[in-house]
């Protein structure tokens, strides 16, 4: 049974995260970060999510190529 | 219909790589095994992918638009990245091409190493296991594509379409070549589906914290092309390194990316 829960945990973590989880958390702190201007700054920052992407793709291809 | 064209298209691109890699899959076990397993093993897969798409697409479509963009975004935005990533990586020469045609050879000669077992009114369990699996795993990613972007732009019909043609086409060539497709542009199908997924995932992420784009829905026609730009120019310089560690030390530059699964 814990072997089965794990191994479906481990499927949609590989399938939802992949192979790099800080991208993931990248993605999440910049949302939390935007709603955070949006909401309590008032400021439209729609160009900050694109900037995060972006930089959390280069800072992953950095450390998967890192000899 | 012009409107949806852009998200039957994409849903496409994106159902196509996935439909090219079961394909491969269900012939290995096919021709290697028996068809009447495998063609069991489908038909199972696709029953739970139907039951899976019947449950989530409407419930999905009950959420409030902006929790909805905000979840979806967030996923579509970590899944592009990661297609993306590997793409890239693929690309520049750190992880191996995905290669349809040895991936086939590996799953043949798995094939025939394993014993022929009946089970549960299944006369080959390995066939049947083999193609639920593969016909499962891929249709996950498919299911998730079309349920997103479908709720997202309110049109589930038009991503069903979108997946349903590349299903087909995917299906017709492999009855046809009775072979892998391993001509098809794989890498660069995955390239383009990470940009839009990339894309789509930051436009709906942002406007499910309440963020309005400089030119609603016309900021998508900017967003994509510079996505595509700055994922080009990582290309760019991933390849330029790569170069430079071959360089330097022929035998290590794969061995830290190689270990990136998928």
């Amino acid at each position: 049974m814990m072997r089965a829960l794990k191994s479906f945990g481990a499927f949609w973590y590989d399938f939802v995260i992949g192979d790099d989880w800080q991208v993931a958390a990248l993605v999440v702190l910049a949302l939390a970060v935007t709603a955070l201007l949006t909401h309590v700054a008032g400021v439209n920052a729609w160009w900050l999510l694109p900037l995060a992407a972006f930089a959390a793709l280069a800072w992953s291809l950095r450390r998967a190529t890192r000899p | 219909m012009t409107a949806a064209l852009p998200l039957v298209l994409t849903v496409f691109v994106a159902c196509t790589v996935e439909a090219i890699e079961a394909l491969t899959i269900v012939l290995a076990a096919g021709l290697t095994r028996q068809w009447r397993s495998t063609f069991q093993g489908m038909a199972a897969a696709l029953v739970v992918l139907a039951v899976i798409v019947g449950v989530l697409g409407p419930t999905i479509t009950l959420l409030p638009l902006t929790a909805l963009r905000l979840v979806v975004g967030a996923l579509l935005l970590i899944f592009g990245l990661q297609w993306l990533r590997k793409a890239i990586l693929r690309a520049a020469g750190y992880k191996a091409l995905h290669d349809e045609a040895s991936a086939y050879l590996r799953e043949v000669a798995a094939a025939k190493a394993a014993p022929e077992v009946a089970k549960r009114g299944v006369s080959d369990w390995y066939a049947f296991t083999l193609a639920f699996k593969g016909v499962l795993l891929e249709g996950l990613e498919v299911v998730f594509i079309v349920i997103t972007f479908g709720d997202n732009q309110r049109d589930l019909g038009a991503a069903v379409v979108g997946a349903a043609i590349a299903v087909v086409v995917v299906a017709v060539t492999g009855i046809v070549v009775r072979a892998p497709l391993a001509k098809v542009p794989e890498n660069a199908m995955k390239f383009a589906v990470g940009i839009m997924l990339t894309s789509f995932g930051t436009f709906w992420g942002a406007e499910g914290v309440a963020v309005r784009w400089p030119g609603n829905d016309a900021a998508l026609l900017v967003l994509v092309p510079v996505v595509a730009a700055v994922s080009l120019g990582y290309g760019a310089w991933m390849r330029r390194t790569h170069r430079i560690s071959a360089a330097a030390s022929p035998k290590t530059v794969t061995s830290k990316a190689e270990g990136v699964t998928g």
